[in-house]
C-alpha cells in the first residue's frame, strides 16, 4: 500500500499517466467539483454561524449568551447530556458484551432492533413518549394522580433524549468487541481474574477508542436534539427549553442574532466533535501501525 | 467453539438480561404503544386521517425532496468519496474531516445557517434570488436542508468500498488496451452501484424523517412547503391525537420498510467485494 503510493507520487513527479489514473484535466474537474460543493454546502454555512452570530459585535453576543433564558437553556441541556449519555453507555457495554462475546440465536434481529431509533423520526418518537405519559397516554392518568409529571417537563426530555441516542455506543462498541475477540479474556480467568477485574482491565482498555468515539457522538446527539425534545419539552421558557429550543424560539420572536449566538455554541460543540473524532482516528491508526511492527525482523 | 467460550466468560444472563430489560422500556414499549393507540382508530377512520389532502401534499413533498437529495448526494457523494479516497491534494484531511460535519451539528442550527444563507440577504441568496434560485421558504429549500443532512451517510458508505478495491482489475483493463472512460463503464460503474445505491438509501431513510433543519427553511406553509413530520406536531398542538397518529403510523411503517431495504441493499453491497 505505501510503496504503491510511494510509486504514484513518483510517477506524479515525472508527470506520466498511468493506466489506472484519470487524466489530468478530469480529475482537476473531480477536485473542484469536490471542493466547491463542500465549500457551498459544507463550509459556508459553518462560517455564516459565526459571522451571523457577531453581526452586532462582541457585546451583544455576550449579552445574548449571558441572558437569563439563555443560561437556563444552556444549563438543561448540560443536565440532560449528564444523565443520557451515562444511561446510554451502560447500555451499551452490556448489549456489546452480549453480542460481541457470546454466541445466541436471534442475534441479529436484536442488533436490528438496537439500531431502530435511527430510523424513526424524531417527531414520531416525541408523540410514542406523549402516547405513554400524557394525559391522554397509557400511563397518564395513574400520573396525573400521583402529581407526577413526565410530559412537559424534565424527565419527558431525558426520555426523548435517551431514545434518538439510543443505539450510539452500543453500534461503535459491538464491531470493536467482536474484532478485539475473547482470548485475552479467557487468559485473565484463567489466571484467576473475577468477572469484573477481566471487564475493567482486560476488556475495558481494549475497547476505549470506540468507547469514546461512540460517547462523543451521543453526546453531541443527546446536546442537539430538536424534534422529539420539541414535542415533549411544552417550550416553557427558563424551564424546559434545551439549547436547540431556546435558538428556535429566538429565531421566531425575529431576534436572529441572539438566535446565532446560541447556536454558535452548538457549533462549537460540533467541532469539537468532530476534531475529538479525528484525533482518536489518527491515535487508532497510529496504535495499529505500532502493533503490526511489534513482531519485528519477521513482518 | 461457541460452547467453550459460553462456559469461559462470565455475565451473559446479566448483560443479556438488562439489554433487553433496556431495550424494551425505551424503545419497544413505546413503539408499541403508538402501534396499540392506531388499533383503537378504526380502519376507515385510519385511512381518511391519514389521507387527507394536506396530509397527501405532505407526503409529496417528504418523499419527492428526499428523492432529489438522496440523488444529489448520491452524485456528489461519490465525487467527494472518490476524490477523497484516490487523489492527493492540499486541503484534503480537512475535507475528509468536514464531511462529518453534518452528522455533529444539530438539525437546529442546520437549518437556521442554510436558512439565512439561501434568504434574500443571505451570501447566497443575495446572488441567487435575483436570478430566480429561491433557496429558502420554497420546496427547493427542503431538498438543500436535506442534502445537507445526508451528504455524510452517502460519502462514509462509499468510500471503505473504495479504499478496499482491488485495483488489479482496472490494471488489467488498462493493459488490455481499454481506454479509462470504458474501464470506469464497464468496471467500476457496475461494481460501484450496490455501495451508490445504499448511500442513497441511507441518505432518503434520514430525509424523510428529518424535521429540525427543515423547519427553520421551508416556512411551513400547508400544502406547499410542509412536511410530514411537521403536520404530526400540528396536529399534536391542535389536540388532534387521532390524526397525528395515523401519520405517524405512515411514518413509521414506511420507514422500517426502508431499513429492510437498506439491509436487503447492503447484504447485495457486501457480495461484489473480497
Amino acid at each position: 500500500m505505501a510503496s504503491a503510493n510511494k510509486n504514484r507520487r513518483v510517477a506524479d513527479r515525472q508527470g506520466s499517466q498511468r493506466g489506472t489514473d484519470e487524466p489530468p484535466l478530469v480529475r482537476w474537474v473531480l477536485i473542484s467539483i469536490a471542493v466547491a460543493f463542500a465549500g457551498v454546502f459544507l463550509l459556508l454555512p459553518l462560517i455564516n454561524v459565526f459571522a451571523q452570530a457577531l453581526l452586532k459585535g462582541w457585546r451583544f453576543y455576550w449579552a445574548a449568551l449571558a441572558h437569563p433564558d439563555s443560561l437556563a437553556a444552556i444549563q438543561l441541556t448540560l443536565l440532560v447530556a449528564a444523565i443520557t449519555v451515562p444511561l446510554n453507555c451502560v447500555f451499551g457495554l452490556a448489549a456489546a458484551w452480549a453480542i460481541a462475546k457470546f454466541e445466541f440465536r436471534g442475534k441479529s434481529l436484536l442488533v436490528t432492533l438496537i439500531d431502530l431509533p435511527f430510523s424513526v423520526s424524531p417527531v414520531v418518537s416525541g408523540l410514542m413518549l406523549v402516547l405513554l405519559f400524557g394525559l391522554q397516554g397509557f400511563l397518564g392518568p395513574w400520573l396525573a394522580e400521583h402529581d407526577l409529571q413526565i410530559i412537559f417537563a424534565v424527565p419527558g426530555i431525558v426520555l426523548a433524549t435517551v431514545f434518538v441516542t439510543f443505539p450510539f455506543v452500543a453500534r461503535e462498541l459491538i464491531p470493536v468487541m467482536q474484532a478485539a475477540g475473547s482470548e485475552q479474556e479467557q487468559a485473565a480467568l484463567t489466571l484467576g481474574a473475577n468477572g469484573w477485574q477481566t471487564f475493567w482491565h482486560v476488556t475495558l482498555p481494549s475497547v476505549k477508542w470506540g468507547l469514546i468515539y461512540g460517547v462523543i457522538l451521543c453526546n453531541a446527539r443527546a446536546m442537539g436534539e430538536f424534534g422529539a425534545v420539541s414535542v415533549v419539552s411544552g417550550h416553557i421558557t427558563g424551564l424546559t427549553d434545551t439549547m436547540p429550543l431556546r435558538v428556535d424560539k429566538l429565531y421566531h420572536e425575529y431576534n436572529g442574532t441572539a438566535a446565532f449566538a446560541v447556536a454558535s455554541l452548538l457549533a462549537l460543540l460540533a467541532l469539537a466533535t468532530l476534531g475529538v473524532k479525528t484525533l482518536l482516528e489518527w491515535k487508532a491508526a497510529r496504535e495499529h501501525a505500532l502493533a503490526q511492527r511489534e513482531p519485528g525482523p519477521s513482518a | 467453539m461457541a460452547g467453550e467460550k459460553r462456559n469461559v466468560l462470565p455475565g451473559f444472563g446479566l448483560t443479556m438480561g438488562y439489554t433487553l430489560f433496556y431495550l424494551s422500556a425505551i424503545v419497544l414499549i413505546p413503539i408499541a404503544g403508538l402501534f396499540l393507540k392506531a388499533c383503537a382508530l378504526s380502519w376507515a377512520d385510519f385511512v381518511r386521517l391519514a389521507t387527507t389532502e394536506r396530509a397527501l401534499a405532505a407526503y409529496r413533498l417528504t418523499f419527492g425532496a428526499s428523492f432529489f437529495a438522496a440523488l444529489s448526494n448520491a452524485v456528489f457523494g461519490s465525487v467527494l468519496a472518490w476524490v477523497l479516497v484516490r487523489y492527493r491534494f492540499p486541503g484534503r484531511r480537512l475535507l475528509d474531516a468536514l464531511v462529518d460535519f453534518p452528522f455533529a451539528l444539530p438539525t437546529a442550527v442546520a437549518g437556521l445557517t442554510l436558512a439565512s444563507l439561501f434568504a434574500e440577504s443571505g451570501w447566497l441568496g443575495r446572488y441567487l434570488c435575483p436570478l430566480g434560485i429561491r433557496g429558502a421558504f420554497t420546496p427547493l429549500g427542503v431538498v438543500i436542508a436535506l442534502t445537507f443532512v445526508g451528504l455524510p451517510f452517502a460519502v462514509r458508505t462509499m468510500q471503505p468500498v473504495l479504499e478496499n478495491l482491488e485495483r488489479e482489475m482496472e490494471e488489467a483493463a488498462a493493459t488490455l488496451g481499454s481506454s479509462r472512460l470504458r474501464t470506469f463503464c464497464t468496471i467500476l460503474a457496475p461494481t460501484l452501484l450496490p455501495t451508490v445505491l445504499t448511500g442513497f438509501a441511507l441518505s432518503f431513510a434520514r430525509a424523510v424523517g428529518e424535521y429540525g433543519s427543515i423547519v427553520f427553511i421551508s416556512g411551513n406553509l400547508p400544502f406547499r412547503t410542509e412536511i410530514a413530520p411537521y403536520l404530526i406536531v400540528i396536529r399534536l398542538e391542535e389536540y388532534d391525537y387521532q390524526g397525528a397518529i395515523a401519520l405517524a403510523v405512515v411514518l413509521l411503517v414506511l420507514s422500517f420498510i426502508l431499513l429492510g431495504t437498506i439491509n436487503l441493499l447492503e447484504n447485495w453491497a457486501s457480495r461484489f467485494q473480497t
